[in-house]
This record gives structure tokens, sequence and C-alpha cells, in this order.
């Protein structure tokens, strides 16, 4: 297949001195950038403008067991720097997934973390059977956290209990040598306690964040702009509470691998997460303004980590947890203050 | 197959309410059919708070000139995105991403062909007609709006089209009433055989209804609210009904824009309908 993406004006620089490659448990990956679960479809779409093979991994759309609708459209709603989606897990069903789409993603090359959407812990439990008898894929991410369903009781993720019970179920049913990541909500009163919840429940690592419950009136026909009422946004608007998240649980869980993602637009905003805590990052919203995004975040990134001195990515992990930096008097003591301190 | 292309704003020029402009694009003159459209980036990410770029139907292409490739798409200033890019000046770089979607299918032989457009949904509706007259068919176009100033291309079809109608609500130029009230006059009169379609959906509902009345295809491109244009968001999804009788939620961006008039499920857009592949049941729960 040739690609045919001409981009004036973006000359490739020098490729940075470092070493972006990063690990999300037992799985090693070349690069530290990902795509977000849906905003990628399975990766077929954005191979049109980059080899999809050169980021990280693609995190393919959350996968339920049958085929699925979705919600009614109006299904969408541009926010300030941001959107809100009310799609609903729209999807062809496991099993067309594996025939057309992860088929696909193995021979292009590309790494996949294939996410599972359930109504129940059950069918969490059985997507992850088939997914371990079909193979073929590096992690599972688990969205326990779609806002878009019916009932809000029905959002695992809102409470430590029942996140436990869906990851230690797919946890029970997958490969020990294939990485579980939780997919959190934001919207909890204590992100760092669910998170802790999955990792007890034996998820090997946590994707931050989906998206956050949100709402729009249409003030010209004045009802709810969706027609699934309320939607999740994402986008830059929910970048600093994707950071906060990330911040928190990383301080609450210090070995334990992240994702984190929410608002990232460039290689500045995907380091700000790797600072706060982020083995890897997901790149959504973003990848509908610039169907390049994943690629050109990934030679950002490169570029702004190595102009700070990082040799490798993944010592900038965690790097503004850092101790506070010496007060300038503190490594003087051997030096003669003057009189009038 | 989509590229992604830094383009340069040649000219924009007004055409009644709407704004017309032409912008480099290079290596898409080539690619781009009639009925596919272009999407375009609102400024750049760290100075706007609209992250969604705006999708247009190619209004036509120019493959050679002293700006190399280039092409027209129409604005209508309707909210803040369209606004900047009315507001664009002569040399100004936009972020492209064309051609999209499917276009129109074209008839192998030299059949009459009637062209209906509402509004600026006219715009791809000459590109349409050239590669019509092209293959000898015989085109025949009605153009409506609520007002004159809402009507658009009135005088490039005059110049390629059999015979052209006009209508307005209002009666402000041409004859007062919707186009679908001259399409019988017009199927009779040309002996069509392919009734194309753009405008907005309640239009093409009435348009694909008359075309199926006379016994004859219609292929119609519809209008949705998209948020990548590319198929990755699945925003702008409509039901309609597959070769296998089945009825699917498919994405206007990729699988449309253009359908078939009798496939689409006009009364239910906006809605799941019931027997959709994959539909919730009673509870609103997933089958």
């Amino acid at each position: 297949m040739t690609r045919a993406v001409v981009r004036q004006g973006h000359v490739a620089a020098a490729a940075p001195n470092i070493d972006m490659s990063t690990r999300l448990g037992s799985v090693g990956l070349p690069s530290p950038v990902l795509t977000a679960s849906g905003c990628a479809a399975s990766g077929r779409e954005l191979d049109q403008f980059f080899d999809i093979s050169t980021i990280g991994a693609v995190v393919t759309k959350s996968i339920m067991l049958e085929p699925r609708s979705g919600r009614a459209t109006p299904r969408m709603a541009e926010t300030p720097s941001g959107m809100l989606n009310s799609i609903g897990l729209q999807g062809p069903g496991i099993h067309a997934f594996l025939e057309r789409d992860l088929a696909w993603l193995r021979e292009r090359g590309a790494r996949v973390i294939v996410s599972i959407a359930g109504g129940t812990t059950q069918e969490f439990e059985d997507l992850a059977k088939i997914l371990r008898d079909h193979g073929g894929f590096d992690a599972l991410e688990v969205n326990i956290s779609c806002p878009n369903v019916a009932d809000r009781g029905q959002v695992f993720a809102c409470r430590a209990d029942t996140s436990a019970a869906v990851i230690s179920g797919v946890r029970r049913s997958t490969d020990p040598s294939i990485p579980v990541f939780a997919k959190l909500s934001p919207d909890v009163t204590d992100i760092g306690t669910i998170a802790l919840g999955c990792v007890r429940a034996g998820a090997d690592g946590l994707s931050l964040i989906n998206t956050t419950l949100g709402m729009v009136i249409d003030v010209d026909t004045m009802r709810p702009a969706l027609a699934g009422v309320t939607g999740g946004l994402s986008g830059p608007a929910i970048r600093p509470i994707a950071v906060r998240c990330v911040w928190q649980v990383r301080d609450v869980l210090p070995e334990i691998p992240l994702i984190g993602m929410g608002g990232i637009r460039n290689g500045s905003d995907a380091f700000e997460f790797i600072l706060a805590g982020a083995d890897a990052v997901s790149v959504g919203t973003v990848v509908f303004n610039d169907p390049s995004a994943p690629a050109r975040i990934q030679g950002e990134l490169a570029s702004i980590a190595a102009a700070r001195g990082f040799t490798s990515i993944r010592d900038a992990v965690s790097h503004a947890h850092r101790d506070p930096d010496p007060e300038p008097g503190d490594e003087g003591d051997d030096l003669p203050l003057p009189e009038w301190v | 197959m989509p590229v992604q292309v830094k383009g340069e704003v040649v000219s924009v020029r007004r055409a009644g309410r709407y704004h017309v402009l032409t912008v480099t694009a290079p290596g898409v003159p080539e690619l781009a059919r009639p009925g596919n459209f272009a999407t375009v980036a609102i400024a750049d990410l760290d100075s706007t708070g609209l992250i969604l770029r705006r999708a247009f139907s190619i209004h036509g292409v120019q493959s050679r000139g002293i700006y190399g490739g280039t092409i027209d798409l129409v604005v209508a200033d309707t909210g803040p995105g369209t606004h900047w890019l009315t507001h664009r000046r002569r040399g100004d770089a936009l972020d492209i991403v064309a051609p999209l979607g499917k276009p129109f299918a074209l008839p192998r032989d030299p059949v009459s062909c009637l062209l209906v457009g509402g509004g600026y949904g006219s715009a791809p509706l000459v590109f349409l007609a050239e590669h019509l007259r092209e293959r000898g068919c015989r085109v025949d176009v009605i153009l409506g709006a609520s007002t004159e100033d809402k009507l658009f291309g009135a005088l490039e079809a005059k110049r390629i089209a059999s015979t052209v109608t006009i209508t307005t609500d209002d009666g402000s130029i041409g004859e007062t009433g919707l186009v679908t009230d001259h399409m019988r006059a017009a199927i009779d009169r040309a002996g069509t055989d392919v009734v194309y379609a753009c405008g907005p959906m309640g239009m093409l509902a009435a348009v694909a209804g008359i075309a199926s009345e006379a016994g004859i295809y219609s292929q119609c491109a519809v209008e949705e609210s998209m948020a990548c244009g590319i198929g990755v968001c699945m925003t702008c999804v409509l039901p309609v009904i597959g070769d296998d009788g089945v009825t699917r939620m498919l994405r206007s961006c990729v699988e449309g824009p253009i359908f078939r008039g009798d496939r689409v499920r006009w009364a239910d857009v906006g809605t799941i309908p019931p027997d959709t592949l994959g539909a919730p049941d009673e509870e609103g729960r997933s089958r």
C-alpha cells in the first residue's frame, strides 16, 4: 500500500538522540505514544496518514461480544477546546473484530492493545476468554468507564468493588503474559481508591482517563444537543483533570504502569503526562483535528525530552514527583555565610 | 485515498449568502471525484478552541494553472469556525484533508440525469454535471433555496445543463415553491434515468421518494454532523439498508456521503430503528 501524505512546510528535523522505548508491565514498546480507544477505530483509517506500525501501539475501539448499533444521533457537540460524544459503543462484535480488524493490524505489523467493554462482569470475562483463545495482541485495556450507558449505575469504574470484580474476572480469563489495564473514569470522589482496588484485583496497569460526563443544551431548540442527553467530554478542555488523575494515582501506586490520556495536542502536552507519572500516553480527540497527530506528537515528544537532557524517555516518567530541588543555601553549609543573614 | 496537505488560500469570493474559497491542495485535484468532500482545520490548536475540522463538498478542481492544483469549497458563514474561514485572505495557510468519502456513482452509458440541489447543497452538482456531460449524458438541473441569496450555482448550471429550473420558497427568483414540486415534470420531459441530489435531509427524503415512485434510481449526498470525516469517530451515522436487507448505522463520511436514495431510512434518521443490527432492546440494553 502506498501512503500519500504530503505535509509541506513540515521539515523533518534530525532525529533527537533519545531512547523512546517504554514498558507496560511485561510488554516493551518502541515508543510511549499510543492511539486512544474510540479515536482510532482499528487503525486502518489512520494508516492512510501515517504508518501505524511506527507508533507505540494502536489501542482499538472498545469491542463488545455482539454487534451494537450505538446511540441515536446527534452524537456529538463541539464545546470550548473539546467535544462531547455519545456514541454508545457502536461496533461489529468480537468475532467480526477478530476476523477483520485484529487480523489486519497484525498483518500491518502494528502492536495492539485491545479495548473490551461489557454490560456485565460475565461479558468482560467471555471477551477475555475469546481473546485468550485467539491471541495476536499485546495487552488488554478494560473499559469499565464508558459514560454513554443508559444507567449511571452501569459504570463499573464509579466504585472500587465493581471495578475489582470486572478486573479480577478478566485477569483470571487472560493469559498471564498479557498485561491487563483498567481504564478509569475521572468522575469519582477519589480515583486513588478505585485504582488501588483494580490493582489488588490483578490489574497490571491503569489507563487514565476516560471522558468526563458532560452536557450541552441547544439554546435555539431549547433541548439537549445530544440525543443521548449526556455525553463524554474530551479534548484539551479536560487535560488538567487528566494530569491531576495521573499525578494522584502515581502518588498512591509508585510502581504500577500508567497510560495517561486526556486532551493531548502536541509533544509538550504528552511530556506533561509523562512528568506526572505516565509510562505511555494515548492521543485521542486531537486525531479528529489532525489525523497525523500520533506520529507528529511522537516526534515532538522526543525533541522536547531530549532538549531537557533526557537520554531515555523512561527517565522522565514521574519526574515532576521528584524531591524538591535543594534550596540555594542548603548545599552551601561549608561556605561562610555573610554576617547579615 | 485522502491526503493531508498544507494549502494556501488563492481567493475568497462572495456568491450570494455564501463564500467560495479557492485553495491550493497539491495532489487533490487528480484524486477528487464529484461527491467527494474536503475537511479544513480551523486555525491552529495553540490559538483556537475549535478542535473539529469543518467539512465541505468539493465544488470544483483545477489541476493545472499558475497555482498548481486548487480546489473550490463553498462555505456558509453559520458559526465561529466557518466565520473564521470566510475571513481568510489570499496567501493564508489552511490544513486540508481531501478527497474524502465515496463519490457519486457515474453511469456507464449516456443516460438522462436530473440533478437536484437545495441551498449550497448544489455545490458539488456542477462538478458532477461536467463529468456526466463528458460521458455524453443529458443533464437537467433543478436548484432551490428559501430566498434568492441562498441560491447557489444557477449561472454555472445554465452553462452546462439542457434545462435549469429555479425555485425559491418566497418566489424572489424563479418559481415559487420547492424543488420537488418540479421533479415529476422534469422527469417526464427529459426521460430521466437517474436522479442526483444534494441538500438538506428533508429535501433528500422527498427527492428519493419521488425518484422511487417514478421507478428510477437516485443518489443522495447527505449532510450529517461529523467530528473526524475519516471514519474513526462514529458520529455521522444514519440507518441504511444493505444489499442483504439488514439495516446498519453507516458512517456518512466513509460509507457515504453518497447513498442510494432507496436505501436510506429517511424517516428514521436520528433514531436507531428497532430492527437495526445491534439495536438495543426495549429496556435500552444491547441485545
